[in-house]
């Protein structure tokens, strides 16, 4: 028990009529790379949302870190350790790198409300580091985000996430709107930090990498997880029909 | 072989290749601007814009020119500051004129004196209970509080009501207004205490000007505050997925905003020793101006109070050098329009250039 960063029990989620989310029931653990795959509107973004807040469940509950938790908003989330890559980015388009790794949690030098002073000098080494560690390449910190390609823009936005000592990063679709070197940059980014230990939940639609670079799939279909398959026992076809509803059935789920 | 510095991850690029900040054009505008005064005065008139042509006063330069073209932006400059983060914050002000207005005639009557000339002050509004002759720290206190209001009902409206900046600041610019018109019945406030007068002698308001430059244009560069600002204004659904209070910080900025405004009437009441109901008519689009001339883009996230100082500069330079070639008023107004459009066209454009650049 004391391995498992995250887990959910029959969490289901339900705007009015719809049900976008029935009863799903997931554990992640320590080091752990899981896909979550799914056609659109499958449940994947909802399952997501419930866990980091930004949406509140209609039921279930959810462990995180050996607690069970009951999140405010996705600041209360971050605070606890889950850091997210959004599909939007999340990014202020006129602020540099370390400005946009810090946004709204500030190395203060002189805390003076709104109005503290920033400790400029440790976020840019504290930048610099977190870009070494997870191999993020970019020219030059001071170049705000509006000049930057989308796979350097993704590749702030990881840094981001592993910028500060998260238990569990999340991304949803990092490399949707990305061309072939991007993606593979982004793709070395997560593999650095599997190579670290450290759990991460990957939204995708792309097979290929989802077998380079997880050790467990999870596959939404109407807003139930369908399946539940370590890599090694399953390959691109089963998944596909278990996405399609070509195969159902819960048997693989005590996987 | 050209420049190259070190990034992260062994990457290098061109230092050289670094686009200036944008306040460099600005400031590249300005001296182009003066240039041309100077040339033409030279060729037109035989008289030199910035340079001392008498030989009665001393010095190279003539001061009283530079000291005009400084004073005349000041007062609503110091609005300008205010306008600046406003917009850099992704919102817009309307109300400043009114608010200049508002403050001027509650302000002002705080700052009466009981006397003039042996007979009792004709114009005071407060005569009867007493409340003449205050010590200078009343009336810019009352007036920081009235600016304070304004901009605390602009900011809470923004935030809580979610309805466009331009419409709530132009509802408190007419509300505002009213107010002015109210307070005194339509009548001047006039004769104002010594110690009030004195707020705006000389250059003071020059100094004011300037150093409320100073401060803000470091709270915006190294202030959380400042940050803030820049990310609002830049995405602001980012800011609040970064845990940025929006509501909290929006509030703030257009308090500052109208604290500055009413900062902006005490200096001109005290300039001018009277205060009227039509004060600060149009200054609020003369602020958005001199913030647009200075590189302050109105889409927000982008923009610094060094910008919007150039940009008054270049707001003075263009008064005084009409007044120089002795040109009518009317054709300044004309002027200022097609600036304002001219530096809006401009920054997209060079928006634009950038992008393909990238």
């Amino acid at each position: 028990m004391s391995d498992i960063v995250l887990k959910t029990e029959n969490l289901t989620k339900r705007y009015g009529g719809v049900h976008a989310l029935e009863g799903a029931n997931f554990e992640l653990r320590k080091g752990e790379h899981v896909a979550i795959m799914g056609d659109n509107g499958a449940g994947k973004s909802t399952f997501v949302r419930q866990i980091t807040a930004v949406e509140q469940r209609t039921s279930g509950q959810i462990w995180f870190d050996g607690k069970e938790v009951n999140f405010a908003g996705p600041i209360e989330a971050r605070t606890a350790g889950i850091e997210t890559v959004f599909q939007n980015l999340a990014l202020a388009d006129d602020l540099d790198v370390p400005s946009n790794l810090f946004l709204g949690r500030e190395k203060v030098l002189f805390n003076l409300g709104p109005f503290s002073i920033l400790d400029r000098k440790y976020m840019r080494k504290a930048t610099e580091a977190a870009l070494v560690r997870t191999a993020v390449k970019i020219p030059n910190l001071s170049n705000t985000i509006r000049h930057m390609s989308g796979g350097q823009r993704q590749c702030v936005a990881i840094a981001r996430t592993a910028t500060f000592a998260s238990k569990l990063i999340i991304m949803d679709e990092p490399t949707a709107a990305l061309g072939v070197q991007e993606t593979a940059q982004v793709e070395n980014i997560i593999r650095t930090l599997k190579a670290n230990g450290e759990p991460l939940i990957l939204i995708s639609h792309n097979m290929r990498q989802v077998f380079d670079l997880c050790d467990r799939i999870v596959v939404f279909r109407r807003g139930r997880i369908v399946a539940n398959l370590r890599k090694e026992n399953t390959d691109g076809q089963d998944i596909v029909s278990y996405i399609t509803g070509a195969k159902t059935g819960e048997a693989e789920l005590a996987a | 072989m050209s420049q190259t510095s070190h990034g992260v991850g062994g990457v290098s690029y061109d230092a050289k290749k670094r686009t200036w900040p944008a306040e460099f054009n600005v400031f590249l505008a300005l001296i182009i601007l003066v240039i041309v005064f100077e040339l033409i005065g030279r060729i037109f008139l035989g008289d030199s814009f910035l340079f001392n042509t008498r030989d009665n006063v001393a010095g190279i330069f003539n001061e009283a020119r530079l000291q005009i073209i400084i004073l005349q932006v000041s007062i609503v400059g110091i609005i300008a500051i205010g306008v600046t983060q406003v917009i850099i914050c992704g919102g817009i002000d309307l109300s400043s004129g009114s608010i200049v207005g508002a403050t001027a005639m509650i302000a002002m009557s705080f700052a009466q004196v009981a006397t003039v000339n042996g007979n009792p002050n004709p114009k005071a509004m407060f005569l009867a209970q007493g409340w003449t002759d205050l010590p200078v720290i009343v009336p810019v206190l009352v007036a920081i509080g009235c600016g304070m209001l304004a901009g605390l009902i602009n900011g809470s409206l923004i935030a809580y009501t979610r309805i466009p900046p331009f419409i709530a600041t132009l509802g408190m610019m007419i509300t505002a207004r009213g107010i002015a018109k109210w307070w005194s019945k339509g009548q001047p406030i006039s004769f104002p205490t010594d110690s009030f007068a004195a707020i705006s002698t000389g250059s003071r308001p020059v100094i004011i000007f300037l150093a409320l430059a100073v401060l803000f244009q470091l709270i915006l560069t190294y202030t959380r505050y400042g940050k803030h600002c820049y990310a609002i204004g830049s995405n602001e659904d980012a800011a609040r997925m970064s845990g940025i209070k929006i509501p909290n910080h929006k509030i703030l900025v257009y308090t500052i905003a109208g604290i500055l405004a009413s900062l902006a009437a005490v200096v001109l009441c005290s300039k001018n020793l009277t205060a009227q109901s039509g004060m600060g008519v149009m200054y609020e689009l003369d602020a958005i101006a001199m913030a647009v001339i200075g590189g302050v883009s109105l889409s927000g996230g982008r923009g610094s109070i060094i910008g919007t100082v150039i940009g008054a500069l270049i707001f003075g330079v263009i008064i005084s050098g009409f007044t120089f070639l002795r040109l009518d008023a009317y054709y300044q107004e004309m002027v200022k329009g097609v600036i304002i459009v001219g530096a809006v066209v401009l920054d997209q454009w060079r928006q634009r250039m950038r992008a393909l650049r990238a």
